[in-house]
């Protein structure tokens, strides 16, 4: 097959079903850009599961006179046994990596600065602030360790991992990253099904050519390469528009409003659109060019 | 150059066969009209040599192959020996008469100074120059059927094989096509032609087989229509 016979096949098929092409071409995009949002979405949770997983710590609050627990039945910690946590904190090495201890003053600063809004930091005193060790983990997801071994003893009111509320956080994300996968799992069936429905179309418009195609001897392949590109034409474009939205909405949402409202978090860079490109391509035009062919071994036997 | 072995053909649901037992011999360079009513097995037999259907039981030799052993990619190889013609003419209407003779070798990858350089020849031989830039729908039956042989032959092929070709033309016209495919089959090329046209085969003194209700009834070497019944 000449280059230039199967260009002007090709230009000529998707000029002849330009609704049909564009029908390609939309649903293409739309599925696409769910698909690529579905992954960034989960690169945005690996991008704050590393950002914030890095800075957890296990807090170990003590007891403090107002504290209720059976562990803290005598009273507020004494200093003995804070040296004998923090003694045996160090044991814990190398899966504790650092351990800070936090006084009843630099608690109240954090807790003011924490609701600095609220009359809540007006009227808290030192004394209802517990002490605490803030605990570094070289694993945090070893956290049950620290756990086990501290909770319930003797002047310690509660071990705490901040790892779990975080967890929620990822939870609901990757909930939200599940259904927008689901969605563009329909959408591309539905994709799918839309491109052999044009290549049937395709196919019967063309039936004269490609009966006397047959005829004359040209083979399978010679056959079907018009229709295959022009598959894989029209998804191209639609993944194209696909990125194009995907680089826009990380542009306007992420860059312009997201980053600049929730400083406390990093957010997805730019390789992860990138990344995206030879994905979203395989994807699409690979998706194209199979049910193309489905459709085709069908409709265009020799 | 094409050899039918006790070919039977059944349809998938008939009830009769379309070919039973026949057993056909044709040499190359030979001239063959294939008679019979609508029905009789005619276009069955032309659809098992371009190997479009496979028999149910025997063998067919075309040009040196069996076809009932062929592989499906290597129809294709089969299929540029074998030149075909049709009642209908089958030109693609947005093409030009030169544009639907180059098609034929386009969708073979011929390159292109190749079929600059034979299609004036093609269409010299069919009677068409000065047709090249015309549609088909600008020009008359007779010379639409010229542009289809032309396709047909572009490409050199072994065997022609033309159904019913004369089928949509007046007397007159058809004895031209006649004389045209008369030359083409002196220059070597087998051809096998179904028809009805009783004046045709009687006029032209061909060898004539005759085909009612799927079998061979009459194998005649320089047959008329109708005798022998």
């Amino acid at each position: 097959m000449r280059a230039g016979f199967v260009f002007s096949e090709v230009t000529t098929g998707l000029r002849r079903n330009v609704t049909l092409t564009l029908a390609v071409v939309i649903t293409v995009a739309v599925s696409l850009t769910l698909f690529g949002s579905s992954l960034l979405v989960r690169a945005q949770v690996q991008e704050m599961k590393d950002y914030w997983y890095d800075r957890v710590e296990v807090s170990i609050f003590l007891c403090g006179d107002i504290s209720d627990v059976p562990s803290c039945a005598s009273g507020a910690v004494t200093e003995e046994e804070k040296d004998q946590i923090k003694q045996d904190l160090r044991d814990f090495k190398p899966l504790v990596q650092k351990v800070y201890f936090e006084s009843k003053a630099e608690a109240l600063q954090r807790f003011k600065e924490q609701f600095k809004d609220s009359p809540l930091a007006e009227n808290a005193t030192e004394d209802q602030m517990p002490e605490s060790f803030r605990v570094k983990l070289s694993d945090p997801t070893q956290f049950s360790v620290v756990a086990a071994a501290f909770m319930g003893r003797q002047g310690i009111e509660e071990v705490r991992d901040q790892r779990q509320s975080l967890d929620r956080l990822f939870k609901a994300l990757s909930g939200l990253q599940n259904i927008a996968l689901a969605v563009a799992a329909v959408m591309l069936l539905v994709t799918g099904l839309l491109i052999s429905n044009t290549m049937r179309v395709a196919a019967f418009s063309r039936r004269r050519e490609t009966s006397i195609m047959r005829l004359v001897g040209a083979s399978n392949s010679a056959i079907q390469l018009p229709f295959l590109l022009e598959a894989a034409v029209a998804a191209l474009i639609g993944t194209i528009v696909a990125l194009g939205l995907l680089a826009a909405g990380k542009y306007y949402l992420i860059d312009n409003t997201l980053a600049s409202t929730f400083t406390f978090t990093t957010f997805i860079g730019w390789d992860s659109v990138i990344t995206l490109i030879p994905t979203l391509i395989f994807v699409g035009v690979g998706l194209a060019i199979a049910s193309a062919l489905l459709t085709l071994r069908k409709y265009l036997k020799v | 150059m094409i050899r039918f072995e006790n070919v039977t053909k059944l349809h998938k649901g008939a009830s009769r066969p379309a070919l039973r037992d026949v057993t056909v011999d044709i040499e190359k360079g030979e001239f063959v009209f294939l008679v019979g009513a609508s029905g009789s097995g005619k276009s069955t037999f032309l659809r098992l040599l371009l190997r479009e259907e496979r028999p149910t039981s025997g063998t067919i030799w075309v040009a040196g192959k069996d076809l009932t052993k062929l592989a499906g990619w290597k129809v294709p190889v089969l299929r540029r020996q074998l030149g075909c013609v049709f009642q209908d003419f089958r030109l693609l209407p947005n093409r030009t008469v030169a544009g639907n003779v180059a098609f034929a070798l386009e969708v073979i990858g011929r390159p292109a100074d190749e079929i600059k350089r034979v299609i004036p020849n093609v269409l010299e031989l069919v009677g068409l120059e000065g047709k090249e830039d015309s549609y088909p729908n600008e020009i008359s039956g007779g010379e639409q059927q010229r542009v289809a042989i032309a396709r047909a032959i572009v490409n050199r092929p072994q065997v022609l094989i033309a159904d019913e070709p004369t089928g949509n033309l007046d007397p007159e016209t058809s004895i031209g096509i006649m004389k045209l495919l008369d030359r083409i089959n002196r220059i070597g090329t087998t051809v096998v032609m179904a028809t009805h046209d009783v004046a045709i085969v009687d006029q032209m003194r061909k060898r004539v087989i005759e085909i009612e209700d799927g079998r061979v009834v009459r194998d005649q070497a320089r047959g008329v229509y109708g005798s022998g019944a």
